[in-house]
């Protein structure tokens, strides 16, 4: 799960790192009573799961009543890279002195965690110049690591310490919520001299969420995610007009690059996992008919063990029940695929050998 | 390392074939275990025993024994290989078993294990000098002797061509058209779509890298991670000079996205395509646009 700036911010707050005074809010009746509780000037960010945002133009200074008025809209209703704002944080400004990078971050190649640092912070990580590195097995941070850490990028005394402390919390954050990362950026040390996290991001592993229900509130799926997750699917959501199903990631993740490098604009990426049945296709062809921008479906099914007719009768179940009525282009590889395509002869449905003569016959409709 | 091939298939013997070596089955009473112990015995996979906790004593389809724990099932039979067919949260311990009852080579099909169990394990079965294939993987299949894994059948067919995969699906693609066009496979193995592979992608490679029927090797990858970069390093390192050819899942994949496997994500830069392809052509290895393309390259390849 990725989590959103105010929500990585309170797992912050209940592990005792230091944050901004902020409130978080969806609508602007709330948003206006923050700002009074909050008191002016402060910075309205907006609440997206990318990052970029202010660059984008998604984090405003805000000084009265008129520019919040002008601004919260705004800000409520703006995209970054697609995604639309989920909520918006008001946040007292912060009188820095200087900005640090520190994040716990699941080396995949090692298996294990690293620590990330530098007293070059507020910047993406890839641009992040004199990083220290330091392996921590499963996460676990002991003082003295902590102290190199801190004294690599240059701390010392009360700054020293306070990081420790800091880096120790991040550590008990990532074990017990099983982040692959948690990231304070920017760090920073502020006038007074106190360290602060500005800015934080943390991903958990979604393969934990069944022991921990305490994060479910964090949860920002759409209620199409969330039926494609009890059916067992995984279902990533994109603003264009094809629905590209098939079975196992790989695969889909392949006829999804082939989508776009010919020209084709995908609204869905639909995995149904490993196997394919009559009923998991007919769910997932349930699921792209609620969405209503799809002009036209492209499956790609490798059956392996499943036979294709068991999949051609879900289209036939889709037809006769009036489930979707735009073309489907389709190209099922397995066992009994003539029989198949006899079956599908009268229907929306075009069956292809190929799944590049299928993506043709899907871009072609639906950039008509 | 310990080696994969001693351990799935052995020496010859005298008259050149391999030993059918003995496999259990961890969860073979679920539906998912029954059907794919039925697929690997009709392949020829020699399966002497199940495991399901509560169901010792009985027997899968009146022939193989069922045991309540690994310790049992390998005291009665001496197999060194197990594949798992747990649910995810029964992952920890059903690995653990296996681990400490003297099994050296773990096949891990299930899918959603979480990262800070897979480590656990990983960390166990290095003390234990073990394999673990997967989690979320297909399985290994050495064609014509021996399938530990979930894949179908058809695609596969004896060769002198290794298929490194991350994906289940794309492994069944290509090593179909590899195939189709004259290429079979001395083995296959899927790595899994997770963030921590037991079997990483360089550790695959190192374990076929050195056999003597091996011709060539496909590596399909896929966004998510560095073990793409690290293999090509690898390569590139120790000088291998069998062809490769690659293929990489995900180019068009949005960031910070998870596309289907836990594993595929790209997070800035990392884990990208792009630097996964750039690395692949620095180490010499071509990459196919597309899966039907891989047969193509490998031929080009092959005959360079």
């Amino acid at each position: 799960m990725r989590l959103l700036e105010y929500q990585a911010k309170e797992l912050f707050k209940e592990f005792g790192i230091k944050t901004p005074p902020s409130i978080s809010s969806k609508n602007i009746e709330k948003g206006r009573k923050d700002a009074k509780e909050l008191g002016y000037p402060f910075v309205i960010k907006v609440q997206v799961p990318v990052g970029g945002r202010g660059k984008a133009g998604g984090i405003q200074r805000c000084n009265s009543d008129d520019e919040f008025e002008l601004k919260y809209p705004q800000l409520l209703n703006m995209s970054i890279k697609g995604e639309k704002t989920r909520a918006i944080l008001l946040e007292k400004m912060a009188d820095v002195e200087k900005e640090l990078y520190l994040s716990l971050f699941l080396n995949r190649s090692k298996r294990c965690y690293t620590i990330i640092a530098s007293s070059e912070g507020g910047v993406e990580i890839e641009s992040v110049r004199n990083q220290t590195i330091r392996e921590v097995g499963l996460g676990n941070v002991d003082v003295q690591t902590a102290k190199e850490v801190a004294n690599r990028i240059g701390l010392k005394d009360s700054q020293e310490e306070q990081f420790v402390e800091m880096l120790q919390k991040l550590s008990k954050l990532t074990i017990e919520k099983e982040a692959e990362l948690a990231e304070i950026n920017p760090l920073a040390i502020l006038k007074d001299g106190t360290l602060i996290a500005l800015d934080g991001k943390v991903m958990t592993d979604d393969n934990s969420n069944f022991r921990h229900d305490e994060l479910q509130q964090y949860q920002e799926k759409s209620e199409l995610e969330k039926q494609a997750e009890k059916n067992g699917f995984s279902l990533v959501e994109l603003e264009g007009n094809i629905a590209v199903i098939g079975n196992g990631a790989g695969l889909v993740m392949s006829t999804f690059d082939l989508v776009i490098d010919n020209g084709g604009k995908p609204a869905a990426f639909l995995d149904i996992g490993g196997g394919a049945t009559t009923e998991s296709v007919y769910e997932a062809l349930k699921l792209i008919s609620k969405m209503k921008r799809v002009k036209g479906i492209l499956v790609n099914l490798y059956g392996g063990i499943v036979k294709t007719t068991t999949v051609a009768e879900a289209f036939i179940q889709a037809y006769d029940n009036n489930l979707i009525n735009i073309p489907v282009f389709a190209r099922l590889m397995g066992t009994k695929s003539k029989e198949a395509k006899e079956m599908l002869k009268d229907t929306k449905t075009k069956m292809f050998d190929s799944v590049e003569e299928a993506i043709n016959g899907v871009v072609m409709e639906t950039n008509k | 390392m310990t080696d994969i091939y001693e351990i799935i298939r052995g020496q010859k013997d005298a008259d050149g074939n391999y030993q059918k070596k003995p496999v259990i089955v961890q969860g073979i009473t679920g539906k998912y275990g029954s059907t794919h112990t039925k697929l690997m015995l009709e392949y020829g996979t020699n399966i002497v025993a199940g495991v399901t906790p509560g169901k010792g004593g009985q027997k899968f389809e009146d022939k193989i024994p069922i045991f309540e724990s690994v310790k049992e099932a390998v005291d009665a039979t001496g197999a060194e290989i197990s594949i798992m067919f747990v649910p995810a949260k029964f992952f920890l311990g059903a690995a653990k078993d296996a681990l400490e009852s003297g099994i050296k080579l773990l096949v891990a099909i299930p899918e959603h294990v979480p990262i800070r169990d897979a480590m656990e394990v990983i960390e166990l079965a290095k003390k234990k000098d073990a394999i673990i294939i997967g989690p979320n993987t297909p399985g290994v299949i050495i064609p014509g002797l021996i399938m530990v894994g979930i894949m179908p059948a058809s695609p596969f067919s004896t060769g002198r061509v290794a298929v490194l995969s991350k994906s289940g699906t794309l492994l069944y693609e290509i090593s179909n058209n590899l195939t189709s066009a004259g290429f079979g496979q001395n083995i296959t193995i899927g790595i899994g779509g997770d963030p921590i592979n037991g079997t990483r992608m360089i550790d695959a490679f190192d374990m076929v890298k050195d056999d003597p029927e091996l011709q060539a090797i496909v590596i399909v990858g896929e966004i998510g991670g560095d073990s793409e970069e690290i293999l090509a390093q690898h390569i590139i390192d120790i000088g291998f000079k069998k062809p490769i050819v690659g293929y990489i899942a995900g180019r068009q994949a949005p960031k910070e996205k998870r596309m289907g496997h836990a594993g595929a994500i790209v997070m800035g830069n990392y884990g990208s395509a792009e630097s996964k392809i750039t690395m692949f052509e620095k180490a010499n290895i071509p990459v196919a646009k597309r899966p039907g393309e891989v047969a193509v390259l490998l031929s080009g390849k092959m005959n360079s």
